[in-house]
């Protein structure tokens, strides 16, 4: 029976100028060209790292999104995983983290047996870092955040993750299946390959909605169904850029602050 | 007609370009600066299937077509024109041959290691007294019964130094002239008597390795010889068809990678107390260049489309070559009088853009026998 790696990941827009619907307060992804989130492709790499590694893997990449997001499928596919998932439905829109894990989770339940989920730590758009954890809790299964290196043994049981901190790292021993959220740390993701490209425009990739899901499309999923309520968003004013001093000594440095501070006439 | 990419060839085009910026940009200068073939990045291109992009999967190749190559030359060029053509040179003189005119046997023995990267391709035509006349081969292949024995010497050969295989042109039968007279043979690093001469300084593409290769009393086994006896000519001028789409594939990434600097200099460029980018004369030049880049890229993608349909293709290829390595030279020329001064620097890419743009109006058939080629379509009849 294969070892099944299922990763969460999601097509986010490339671009620091994020627009924001005045209404919804939710992000405006329409004509904002979309990439494959940075983390997520490390949470990708390391699937496709253990394909490498044993023939029996299968990666299967889930994603929820609007239906262009198939797009960063396919680029998943070509780079190696074996499967693609597309949630997409207008009932799905406009969930939160919350909402969002919900359908994810039913989605990996309902695909079936799986022996490791792997997911970026959070996406460049919300910066929640919320979905891959709740999956989790949601499927009752255990999870280790910020995962900067992993080894698994032979088995294919027994994992040892270091778990990066502000201040150090943890070395913590967790046993599949579980969930894993990885951060770019943890290695390098592959390009696509031509080949893969060609092949991934041969796959079926299946659209599952709410309905295929069986989630309740008034309490589980969706912008009603979502408890968070966006107090405020707004663009922040971008700071004005420092000024790095570059000298041989302390005394050569101190000189050129002072000769700066002076000239601005901070002092 | 159609003249959008298909979501495959886009594909192509990002998978690339994000290669071409992250892994050949970074060190196109220094390679160029040292005349260092990139051994790293060739090992690289093969993994990620560059060096067999058009080459069905079943042979070893990345099941892609003839505009995706296209697409792989040009955006590998873009950055760092050796690398460009260490790719069509071998994808498009040595896989190519040996995959439309080799035996069931020599297919099998030979393209799937090179369509994969694993081995790295050259074609041996000139001599030093046969350029533009290739009919004027002075290698000769004897037979000797039981196998082919080769003497002569060819000169610049692409990828020569860090070639496994080679195409090589020799003639077999001079009474019977070009046609007929000349036969092709796959040659191997390491057959006896075959060995790589001289390696050319080059004004451009200085990080691809140009050699000589001399055969004395080199041994060719009789199973290598490609197509029937006398078909050298035709298999050489139907590689060369095939290659001048890559060349101009190449000449086009060259224009496009100078113009694309160009476009970010003049933006943060100020004279007089404007940026360059406002100043109407320098916006016209820009409008000439993109425009004849566009052209060109029309020509090399109708080309690469013809031969991917199985459409008789040389002489549109012809004028694909002839245009885009015309307009490679017009672009980095410019580029380089918009960069100014330090255009003229190796600070700047431009520099050693217009030093590459030059061999594409040379190899595989100079300007001159793209006419040729082109005039000959024409009064044909």
């Amino acid at each position: 029976m294969a070892f099944e790696i299922i990763v969460c990941a999601k097509q986010v827009p490339d671009t620091n100028e994020i627009k924001i619907d005045p209404v919804k307060k939710t992000l405006i992804r329409e004509g904002v060209p979309s990439i494959l989130n940075h983390d997520d492709a490390n949470a990708l790499e390391e699937a496709l790292k253990l394909k490498d590694q044993y023939d029996d893997v299968h990666v299967t990449v889930i994603t929820m999104g609007p239906p262009q997001a198939k797009d960063m499928l396919i680029e998943c596919l070509a780079m190696g995983a074996d499967e693609g998932v597309l949630l997409s439905d207008r009932a799905l829109g406009g969930s939160d983290t919350w909402a969002t894990s919900n359908a994810i989770a039913a989605a990996i339940e309902r695909r079936g047996k799986y022996d490791l989920i792997f997911a970026g730590r959070q996406a460049i758009d919300g910066d929640t870092a919320q979905v891959g954890p709740q999956i989790a809790e949601k499927l009752g299964i255990p999870q280790v955040t910020y995962v900067t290196e992993f080894k698994i043994a032979d088995d294919r049981k027994h994992i040892t993750v270091k778990r990066a901190m502000e201040d150090g790292y943890e070395l913590i021993d967790i046993q599949a299946p579980c969930m894993l959220t990885a951060i770019k740390e943890l290695n390098t993701p592959r390009y696509m390959s031509i080949q893969g490209i060609f092949d991934a425009f041969k796959k079926d990739i299946p659209t599952w909605g709410a309905k295929e899901l069986g989630v309740d499309v008034n309490r589980e999923v969706g912008l009603e169904a979502s408890p968070t309520n966006v107090f405020k968003s707004f663009t922040p004013v971008p700071k004005g850029q420092g000024v790095r001093l570059e000298g041989d000594s302390e005394k050569e440095l101190a000189e050129k602050l002072i000769v700066n501070l002076k000239s601005k006439h901070v002092i | 007609m159609n003249f959008q990419l298909t979501k495959e060839q886009e594909f192509v085009r990002k998978m690339v370009r994000a290669f071409a910026t992250q892994e050949v940009e970074p060190i196109a200068a220094e390679i160029d600066k040292e005349h260092r073939f990139p051994v790293e990045n060739v090992e690289k291109m093969a993994r990620y299937g560059l060096m067999g992009v058009p080459f069905p999967v079943d042979v070893g190749g990345s099941g892609g077509d003839y505009i995706s190559y296209a697409i792989t030359v040009e955006e590998l060029s873009r950055v760092c024109a050796s690398t460009g053509v260490i790719c069509s040179a071998h994808t498009s003189l040595c896989v190519w041959p040996i995959y439309a005119w080799g035996n069931e046997e020599q297919i099998k023995r030979y393209v799937p290691d090179l369509a994969k990267g694993k081995k790295l391709g050259a074609f041996g035509l000139t001599e030093p007294n046969a350029g533009t006349d290739a009919g004027g081969q002075q290698t000769r292949a004897e037979d000797k019964g039981d196998h082919w024995l080769l003497n002569g010497a060819k000169v610049f050969i692409t990828n020569g130094g860090y070639a496994d295989v080679f195409v090589v042109m020799a003639m077999t039968d001079k009474s019977k002239g070009t046609r007929g007279g000349i036969s092709a043979f796959i040659v191997e690093k390491g057959f006896e008597g075959f060995s790589i001469g001289k390696t050319e300084e080059k004004m451009g593409i200085c990080a691809s390795s140009t050699t000589e290769l001399i055969f004395q009393d080199c041994k060719v086994p009789k199973e290598n010889l490609l197509g029937n006896v006398g078909d050298g000519f035709k298999v050489a001028m139907s590689t060369l068809d095939g290659g001048r789409i890559g060349i101009a594939s190449q000449a086009l990434g060259i224009a496009q990678g100078a113009f694309d600097v160009t476009v970010d200099y003049m933006k943060s460029r100020k004279q007089f107390g404007k940026k360059l980018s406002q100043m109407e004369s320098l916006q016209f030049m820009m409008a000439e260049m993109k425009t004849r880049i566009d052209a060109a890229r029309l020509l090399i993608y109708r080309a690469a489309d013809m031969k991917q349909k199985k459409l008789p293709y040389g002489p549109a290829a012809a004028m694909a070559k002839l245009y885009a390595a015309e307009t490679a030279m017009y672009v980095t020329t410019k580029a380089v009088q918009l960069h100014g001064g330090y255009g003229y620097t190796k600070d700047y890419p431009v520099e050693r853009m217009m030093r590459d743009a030059k061999i594409t109006e040379i190899y595989e058939g100079t300007s001159e026998v793209q006419k040729l080629v082109i005039s000959a379509d024409i009064f044909k009849k």
